[in-house]
């Protein structure tokens, strides 16, 4: 239980560097922050203690099992953050080739 | 036969897939060959919708047996979904053959069009929770990019906030999915609605998730708390990538994949749904206020936008079958007209290079199509009766009146008047007004930008006046598998 409350603490600290940093990197990474937070809940979900790796073999009986589904889950979870993540520092480097800075307060052509 | 339903996803997959090919080898012929795709897409879905075969069809990817595997799913519900984007796509790609020539490169756009698409019908039709995940990221990261397509200061402004709420609110969407699954241990939608548990203990665990769902696709849908990208990121986008944006992505992965949680999991508890009624609610009114004061034309309609999902939402929440049907109703005739309306105001940025409603006048003669369109548009979304916009807010008034929601039924009523208020405004400033001398002569717009907007014009009339038969062979059995509720989708197992 302990577990999923600080991972829900870290996904609040990612949440927090998202909505309250100025500099458009930070927010970036405070995304990368909840993207693992979520990743690790998935994980934790699937987790037994004392069980092994999932990985089947014949001789060994009552071998007790971590859930090998959530891992998969996992996997697939990164990769698509690794392409958001891409095209956010992608778009930021244009950011700041027509702006010239990477704070927020100094980036509002459009009025909220 | 039913398999072909695959091409739904595969088609357009394959097609972005080549299209960086032919790219590297061809100069032209793109706009034929994504014609081809979407025209062979629209007809399809027109047919699954017409000539209903066994419904519901269960498609197991791979032959896998029902509670693992991947499992589409084929309803009422989802061919309805499946027919609205694929109207408001191929719309959107005929209006681009002309339209983009302004940008160069157009085989990218046509390329993140097809990914755009092809996450669309997945999301649309999938019946597992993560594979739902999987097409709402391929829809969202599409249209990040193609709202960011100018490369201008402001559509990367707009982009960078569009992306960082709608990564928030995939982050948040993923946290729910984990926690269901850590409740159910299965991903398959049926069997998650077998499996999600009952009573009145585990009230607290349902209205957790719910409430990681609400705040995640109503991010992607800019319910209102949640709304404040979408004034920005809807306008900057290309004329018709604002069209799809408003048109289907919004209901497509915001409405429709929360109702499907929504009822067909969870089963609708009074809560949520007074929750889901109030967003509504809110949303309506908060939309249309802040749309009074706008003087950007596509800006405009984009706070409009807002205010529109908050009726489909409202009339889908209240859970009566008048009130889902005129909730659907509401939102092929919204995706109509609004698109309608956002290819209009491509036309005119593309022939006066503005869309500040103060500098442009005087258009009716200029631009007597984009002029009748637009009146039509603006007619509709109004709710003046004729048309197709009247017909589902009427049901959606009379669905709040039957179930005593007389605040939320006089709310619509109020919103309904502002609304027409704001359009008359459009069509004085932009259409009729006398203008001395300071536009030069402007040009009507291309052949086929005039084409797509004449044939979605025409469509909002023929529902406006063929809306009977369209409620009760498309809506009500649509409506009928979100009334299913949880007992629908454990029937579904058994197939």
């Amino acid at each position: 239980m302990i577990l999923f409350l600080m991972d829900i603490v870290l996904f609040l600290i990612g949440l927090y560097a998202v909505v309250a940093h100025r500099n458009l990197i930070k927010k970036v990474i405070g995304f990368g922050i909840i993207e693992y937070a979520v990743n690790l809940f998935f994980v934790l979900a699937g987790y037994k203690t004392g069980a092994d790796a999932p990985i089947f073999e014949k001789n060994i009986p009552g071998m007790i099992f971590v859930d090998p589904l959530p891992q998969a889950l996992v996997l697939t979870s990164i990769v698509i953050g690794l392409g958001v993540t891409a095209l956010m520092v992608a778009l930021c480097i244009r950011i700041y080739q027509h702006y010239g800075t990477f704070d927020v307060n100094r980036i509002k052509d459009l009025k909220g | 036969m039913m398999n072909a339903i695959i091409l739904f996803v595969a088609l357009p997959l394959f097609a972005a897939f080549l299209l960086p090919i032919m790219g590297k080898f061809f100069k032209r012929g793109f706009d034929t060959f994504i014609f081809l795709v979407v025209l062979f897409l629209i007809f399809l879905s027109l047919y699954m919708l017409i000539k209903p075969p066994a419904m519901p069809y269960v498609y197991k990817m791979g032959g896998w047996p029902l509670p693992f595997g991947i499992t589409w799913l084929l309803d009422s519900l989802s061919v309805f979904m499946l027919f609205v984007v694929n109207l408001i796509t191929f719309f959107a790609a005929v209006y681009s053959i002309d339209y983009m020539k302004q940008y160069t490169c157009k085989w990218k756009y046509y390329c993140l069009l097809m990914l755009l698409l092809a996450g669309l019908n997945g999301v649309a039709l999938s019946a597992d929770l993560f594979n739902v995940f999987i097409f709402l990221e391929i829809t969202s990261i599409a249209s990040y990019a193609l709202v960011a397509y100018g490369t201008g200061r402001e559509e990367t402004e707009a982009s960078f906030k569009y992306m960082v709420l709608g990564s928030v609110a995939s982050a948040f969407i993923l946290l729910g999915i984990a926690v269901i699954y850590a409740k159910t241990s299965t991903l398959n939608m049926f069997d998650m609605a077998r499996a999600m548990p009952q009573g009145a203990d585990s009230l607290k665990l349902k209205l957790f998730i719910a409430t990681l769902f609400i705040t995640g696709f109503g991010l992607k849908a800019a319910l209102v708390p949640f709304h404040s990208w979408l004034p920005d990121a809807h306008p900057s986008a290309p004329a018709p990538i604002s069209a799809m944006l408003s048109g289907v992505v919004i209901k497509v992965i915001g409405v429709y994949a929360l109702i499907r949680i929504m009822f067909n999991i969870f089963s609708l508890n009074p809560v949520i749904s007074e929750l889901l009624l109030a967003l509504g609610g809110l949303s309506m009114f908060v939309g249309v206020v802040l749309a009074i004061g706008q003087w950007d034309f596509k800006r405009l309609l984009a706070y409009h936008s807002i205010s529109q999902i908050g009726y489909v939402v409202c009339g889908i929440a209240l859970g009566t079958p008048l009130g889902i049907a005129g909730g659907l109703f509401h939102l092929l005739n919204h995706s109509v007209f609004k698109s309608l309306l956002f290819l209009n105001a491509g036309s005119v940025e593309y022939a006066c290079g503005t869309r500040e409603l103060k500098k442009l006048g005087n258009l009716k003669e200029d631009m007597p199509h984009t002029s009748w369109t637009s009146m039509v548009a603006s007619l509709s979304i109004a709710g003046v009766p004729p048309l197709c916009g009247f017909w589902s807010k009427f049901i959606i008034i009379v669905a709040l009146f039957q179930a005593n929601r007389f605040f939320y039924g006089s709310l619509a009523i109020l919103v309904g008047l502002i609304t027409l208020g704001s359009f008359l405004k459009v069509q004085r400033y932009i259409f009729y007004r006398k203008l001395s001398g300071s536009l030069l002569k402007v040009k009507e717009a291309p052949v086929f930008m005039c084409l797509s907007m004449a044939g979605l014009a025409i469509l909002c009339v023929l529902i406006g006046i063929f809306f009977k038969p369209i409620l009760d062979n498309v809506l009500i059995p649509a409506s009928q598998s979100l009334l299913g509720g949880r007992e629908y989708f454990i029937t579904l197992l058994g197939i």
